[in-house]
Formats: structure tokens, C-alpha cells, sequence
């Protein structure tokens, strides 16, 4: 909070506080984004979060990997089991080639249990992190911004999803073969005919970024309305010293507090499970000749 | 000022309610359909679990993105001039 004046920010200086991202530009220095698109920075808090969150989601499948037995598997191990048989079955129903499920599968496992701890960040109090940063971020020179959940980042999200994009590309080509994916590019939906191989291209154009951006946008969605709800909780609390009523206010944000964390876990699971269903099937149309 | 301030406060009502609406509409059609077909075949109860999980959270997902921009616009508003 930029609580410097003695008394507390009223609540839309609070949320704006915590909707902004702590950027640097390539050279580390402190800067701010003034426009809607800036390249010439990044969002330091997500890519700091989501590192971690990646090498630990690693570390602990790595760990399953490593102390695996092919005798009685112990709770761990029969609970990574679970998933990874998940979603190796969830990739035998969308992908029939099994070369490319030999790195399909794994990729979409990481990017479920990537996606899952990312998400699972906004289970921690929201200004749990942001407090701790907010005695500890200046000392160390850097602004007092923080955010916690890197896929409540639109730069996070897009950027999976594009990965994703990536992924398709490589696969048309490698499947169909250059000529043949151009084909399809100007051939595809509505047939082989010179007059509307325009169309058909634009068709296309659209569906690869609709395909992309919608991706991206419903992750992102998701976790910034859950980040958000979770906040104007937590001002309910804030409130509950200033008022007459606040005793009302407390049992609200108790009581609110607990659904909406109790919704948010089958919100984070399910986000995450349509992330890595999606990237599973957006990957099986890259194998489907038209 | 006080005008742009009140249309944006309609937008977002308008914004929430009206995807709330949709995402509603879409959840019960689908919900429904959903348990018919499983009383009707409950073999395949399990399969058309799954796929009903993934399509409730993608009609979610519009619903929640209009919520996730009427909140940004109650709070952090870009068209009103600080």
C-alpha cells in the first residue's frame, strides 16, 4: 500500500496499487508503461514467478521420475501417476500420431502443471507477498509493485499462447509438408478453386489468430477477475475499523473470503486443464489433412 | 465528468449482467443436455463429464473476461482523464 501520507489509499488507489506490475526495461532500470503495448520492457514480478513456478513444477516431477519403483508406488508417486496417465489418455484421443505424442504429452503435461502453480498463487492472501515486498522491494532499489500471479498477466498468457501458435506451425509443416500446409492455407475451407483462394486464406488468417489470442485472453480473464474479487475481499476487510458496521464487514469478508478461495480452486484446476486441453487440441488439427 | 462517470457505471452493470445472462443460458442448456444423455446412456457418463467440464469453463471464460474488464473499469478507469 502507499499508505506515505499517514492515512490509508482509499480503495481505488489500493486496487490500481496492486494491478500494477513491477517493470524494468532491458537494461534493469525502473520504468513504467505508459501505452497499452510497450516491447521495450517486461513485467519483472511475473517473469520472476513464473521461473520459479516452472523450475519447481520440473523439480518435483523430476523428483516422481527419479524415486520411481515398478513395485508398491507410494502416495506421491501414485498421485503424479494419476496425472501424467491423465493426460497421456487425454492425448491419445486428440492426437493419432504417436511420434508426436512422444513430445505432445509431456509438453502438455508440463504446461498443466506449469499453468496449475501459477495459478494456484492466487490462493495465497493477496497482500501477503505484496506486504512483505512493500518493507523489503524498496530497500533493495526496486519499486513498490508487485504482483503475484503471472497468469493474471496478459504478457504471461499471450505469451504461452503463442508458444502454442509455434507448436501448431511447426507441426503443419512437419506433417503436411511446406507445399502441402500452403495448400491447405489457400485451399482449405471452402475448396480448390482459384477464385477463393483469397477467402479461403483470410479464413485462415482469422482462425489462427482468433485461435491464439482467444487462447491467451481466457486464462488471462479468468485469473484477473479472480485476482480482482479476491482484492475488493480483501478491502471489505480493510473497511471493517472505519465503519460503524464493521463487524458486518468482517463476517462478509470471512464469509466471501472463504467461497470465493473454496470456487477459485475448481477455477484454477479447471483453467488449467482447458489450457492444456486446448493445446492438445489445437496441436491434433496441425495433424489433420483437410 | 459526472456523465462519463454514470455511463461508465451503466456499461459495467451492462457488461456483468448481460454476460451473466449468456454464460447462464449456455451453463443450463448444456447442464441439461448433459443429464439427459447420461440417464439415457450412463455408460458413457464419465466421457461426456470431461467434455462438459472443458465447455463450462470456455462459456465461462467470456462471462469472466466481461467481468475481469468491469471491474478494471470501475476501479482503474482509462476514459476518465485524472
Amino acid at each position: 500500500m502507499s499508505s506515505e501520507q499517514g492515512h490509508g489509499p482509499s480503495a481505488g488507489e489500493y486496487i490500481q496499487h496492486h494491478l500494477h506490475h513491477l517493470q524494468k526495461n532491458f537494461n534493469f532500470e525502473n520504468v513504467e508503461q505508459h501505452s497499452i503495448v510497450d516491447f521495450s520492457l517486461f513485467n519483472f514480478d511475473s517473469m520472476l514467478f513464473s521461473v520459479v513456478l516452472g523450475f519447481l513444477g520440473c523439480l518435483t516431477l523430476w523428483l516422481a521420475a527419479r524415486k520411481a519403483t515398478s513395485g508398491v508406488p507410494g502416495r506421491f508417486q501414485a498421485a503424479v501417476e494419476l496425472m501424467v496417465e491423465m493426460v497421456e489418455n487425454q492425448a491419445k484421443g486428440v492426437i493419432h500420431n504417436a511420434q508426436s505424442r512422444k513430445l505432445i504429452s509431456p509438453l502438455a503435461l508440463t504446461v498443466f502443471v506449469w499453468i496449475f502453480l501459477m495459478n494456484a498463487m492466487d490462493m495465497l492472501p493477496v497482500d501477503f507477498i505484496p506486504a512483505i515486498w512493500h518493507s523489503a522491494g524498496p530497500a533493495l532499489g526496486f519499486n513498490d509493485y508487485m504482483r503475484v500471479v503471472p497468469t493474471a498477466d496478459l504478457s504471461t498468457t499471450l505469451g504461452l499462447s503463442c508458444s502454442v501458435l509455434l507448436i501448431c506451425l511447426f507441426y503443419n509443416i512437419k506433417i503436411k509438408g511446406l507445399g502441402g500446409w500452403a495448400h491447405e492455407l489457400i485451399a482449405a475451407p471452402f475448396g480448390d478453386h482459384w477464385a477463393v483462394y483469397p477467402i479461403n486464406f483470410l479464413m485462415q488468417m482469422i482462425e489462427y489468430v482468433a485461435k491464439t489470442v482467444s487462447h491467451g485472453m481466457r486464462l488471462f480473464g479468468n485469473m484477473f477477475a479472480g485476482e480482482l474479487v479476491f482484492m475488493l475481499i480483501a478491502l471489505m476487510g480493510g473497511y471493517m475499523s472505519l465503519s460503524a458496521t464493521g463487524i458486518g464487514l468482517t463476517i462478509g469478508h470471512l464469509v466471501a473470503g472463504t467461497v470465493w478461495t473454496l470456487f477459485h480452486i475448481l477455477i484454477i484446476t479447471l483453467q488449467a486443464f482447458i489450457f492444456m486441453m486446448l493445446t492438445l487440441i489445437y496441436t491434433g488439427q496441425a495433424h489433420d489433412a483437410h | 465528468m459526472e456523465n462519463i462517470l454514470g455511463l461508465v457505471a451503466l456499461a459495467c452493470g451492462l457488461i456483468v449482467g448481460l454476460g451473466a445472462i449468456g454464460a447462464s443460458i449456455g451453463i443450463g442448456l448444456m447442464g441439461g443436455k448433459f443429464l439427459e444423455s447420461a440417464a439415457r446412456q450412463p455408460e458413457l457418463a464419465n466421457e461426456l463429464q470431461s467434455k462438459m467440464f472443458i465447455l463450462a469453463g470456455l462459456i465461462d471464460a467470456a462471462f469472466l473476461i466481461g467481468v475481469a474488464i468491469a471491474l478494471l473499469f470501475a476501479f482503474a478507469n482509462p476514459f476518465v482523464l485524472k
